[in-house]
């Protein structure tokens, strides 16, 4: 499968991604071969096997309803690249 | 032009009233200091594992099972990805391919008195997103991650509204519904209830569907019915000058009443779902199933139903004590302590319910279940005017009297000498009064004209401060007057 141009936009799009002129024609290949993997499996013929989301037979567990966490809000502001007056900030977001 | 036929179609945001997140052991209590109840894994902290509510899957099932849908024995949970700050982790824990609840229906009543079956699509559960604010500091968005992870159910429904009515009457029939269900607090201002609204437009009910626009973000009944409304005029509008309509995300101005487009959101949603990994099938044993149908509640249409066969009351009146749940238990409570259902007796409380009761509870702002008048104190009250002690007039004093805390009916009827006068001395005498200061309406009656018997009536009436029994007035009147 080939990759074009508007694909790459349209994907760097969706990933929030900047992508410099320079790099667009490795990524394209790139992003080529790894759907060529994906066309290969897409040949295999699955015809009447039931589509499977996960392997083996685990079901969920649950919890029950109990507050187990408490207010870690300095712990968590201190990994992020910015915080003010216990928000973290970002680039403005114009919407 | 009258030929245009509206097609509306709501998703509401349910947020459900657990204790605990969807799937961190995070608190989900409204208004605690920011990023104060956030949990690893609703931080995105790599290496974290989510594990799903049980209380939030039961309240999911009760829904489910209340609305008539059929409640999947093995739902699954997706990601649905997109980008944006306030969801750390790249994507939204939901429901896609197998929702918990598929299908289902709601009755909805408009105000003419009409019926609306509201007919469902799904109810999937999914967590809450952070809330981002744009303004609170220069030049930065700010994020709170308290409301990332919390539990909601979005209710999707069929495109079967048509009209801005309809639509208002829809959100309000599931917002009583949940809250009747106990599964959500219904709090609008709180953002506990979210609507949007899918709204298109076709030349007629034959016709194809119109290209919808999508209307994001309603938290309020009155705002749903004026920018479906607002948006259902706009595309006959476009549409009779010969612009198409273009599929988009509009935002509600609640201050100008139009919406508008959403810059930066007009390219097709493209939120690659797929199953979660870490999250394997959710399997629901039928056993459990059959414990939360055993549990329902009595739901408030089989109650409205019910109220009018069983109690005679008037649509009008049995839609009323069943706005919601706790009014009817109030209602309820009411009855049972007047020595149970009576339909005489029902239309009585629901007359108190929707009169001195809802009209002194909304001058002060309270919810009837804090009402300071509690059931038992009006059945108290009701008991003294049916008893004849005190006149329905007289009772509505009484009422304020209770709500003021002077005690109960009985106590303050006694203390201010409230009693209906019966004696026929007493009140013959105030008869007596009222004739001799009033020749003229006297002589009135004598030439025959006995529509002044009424005005007599009201003097009395006003001279003993409504205590006047009324079968003993109009006899001692007609006496003395004949």
């Amino acid at each position: 499968m080939t990759i074009d141009e508007s694909t790459l936009d349209h994907l760097a799009r969706l990933a929030r991604l900047r992508i410099e002129p320079a790099d667009r024609g490795g990524l394209m290949a790139d992003l080529a071969a790894l759907t060529g993997l994906v066309g290969r499996l897409a040949a295999v013929d699955t015809a009447g096997v039931e589509p499977l989301s996960h392997p083996g037979d685990l079901t969920l567990r649950l919890a029950p309803d109990v507050v187990t966490e408490g207010d870690r809000a300095d712990a968590l502001l201190a990994l992020s690249e910015a915080a003010q007056g216990g928000y973290y900030t970002v680039p403005k977001v114009i919407e | 032009m009258s030929a245009w036929q509206a097609v509306i179609g709501l998703e509401l945001h349910v947020q459900l009233a657990t204790r605990r997140k969807l799937f961190s052991g995070a608190a989900t209590a409204y208004g605690a200091e920011p990023n104060a109840q956030v949990g690893l894994v609703d931080a995105a902290l790599p290496g974290t594992l989510p594990v799903p509510n049980a209380e939030a899957v039961r309240m999911a099932v009760r829904f489910g099972l209340a609305v008539g849908g059929r409640v999947a024995r093995r739902s699954e949970f997706a990601r649905k990805n997109y980008f944006y700050p306030d969801l750390p982790k790249g994507y939204q824990i939901s429901q896609y391919e197998h929702p918990i609840v598929a299908g289902g229906e709601v009755r909805a009543r408009l105000d003419d008195g009409r019926d609306v079956r509201v007919a469902l699509v799904r109810a999937h559960l999914e967590e809450d997103a952070g809330k981002s604010l744009h303004d609170a500091f220069h030049g930065a968005t700010a994020i709170d991650l308290n409301r990332a992870g919390t539990p909601l159910i979005e209710v999707v429904t069929t495109p079967c509204l048509h009209s801005a009515a309809e639509a208002a009457a829809a959100m309000r029939a599931i917002h009583r519904l949940v809250t009747w269900l106990g599964i959500c607090d219904g709090n609008l201002q709180e953002g506990s209830f979210r609507c949007d609204a899918n709204v298109s437009v076709r030349p007629g009910p034959d016709a194809p569907l119109g290209t919808r626009c999508e209307i994001k973000n309603l938290n309020s009944f009155r705002f749903v019915e004026k920018a479906v409304e607002y948006e259902i005029e706009r595309q006959i509008r476009e549409l009779e000058a010969g612009r198409p309509i273009r599929q988009e995300t509009r935002l509600y101005d609640e201050t100008r009443h139009q919406t508008r487009a959403l810059r930066g959101k007009e390219e097709a949603h493209d939120y690659r779902y797929f199953p979660d990994p870490d999250l394997p099938p959710l399997v629901l044993a039928e056993a459990e199933i059959d414990a939360i149908a055993a549990a329902l509640p009595e739901l408030p249409d089989a109650r409205r139903d019910r109220y009018q066969r069983e109690l005679g009351l008037s649509d009008y009146d049995a839609d009323l004590v069943t706005a919601d749940r706790s009014t009817s238990e109030y209602f309820e409570a009411t009855l049972a302590a007047l020595g149970g259902p009576e339909p005489k007796r029902a239309k009585t409380v629901a007359n108190w319910i929707a009169g001195e009761l809802a009209a002194a509870l909304n001058a002060a702002q309270r919810p009837i279940a804090e009402s300071p008048v509690g059931p038992e104190a009006l059945a108290g009250l009701i008991r003294e005017i049916e008893a004849g002690r005190i006149s329905q007039k007289v009772g509505k004093d009484v009422f304020a009297a209770i709500w003021a805390g002077e005690g109960d009916a009985a106590t303050i009827i006694a203390a201010r000498g409230l009693s209906v006068i019966r004696d026929d001395a007493a009140l013959a005498a105030q008869v007596d009064a009222i004739l001799a200061a009033n020749p003229k309406p006297v002589a009135q009656y004598r030439a025959g004209d006995t529509r002044v018997l009424g005005w007599f009536v009201g003097q009395v009436m006003r001279a003993t401060r409504g205590q006047a029994d009324p079968a003993t007035l109009d006899r001692l009147l007609r006496e003395r007057l004949g």
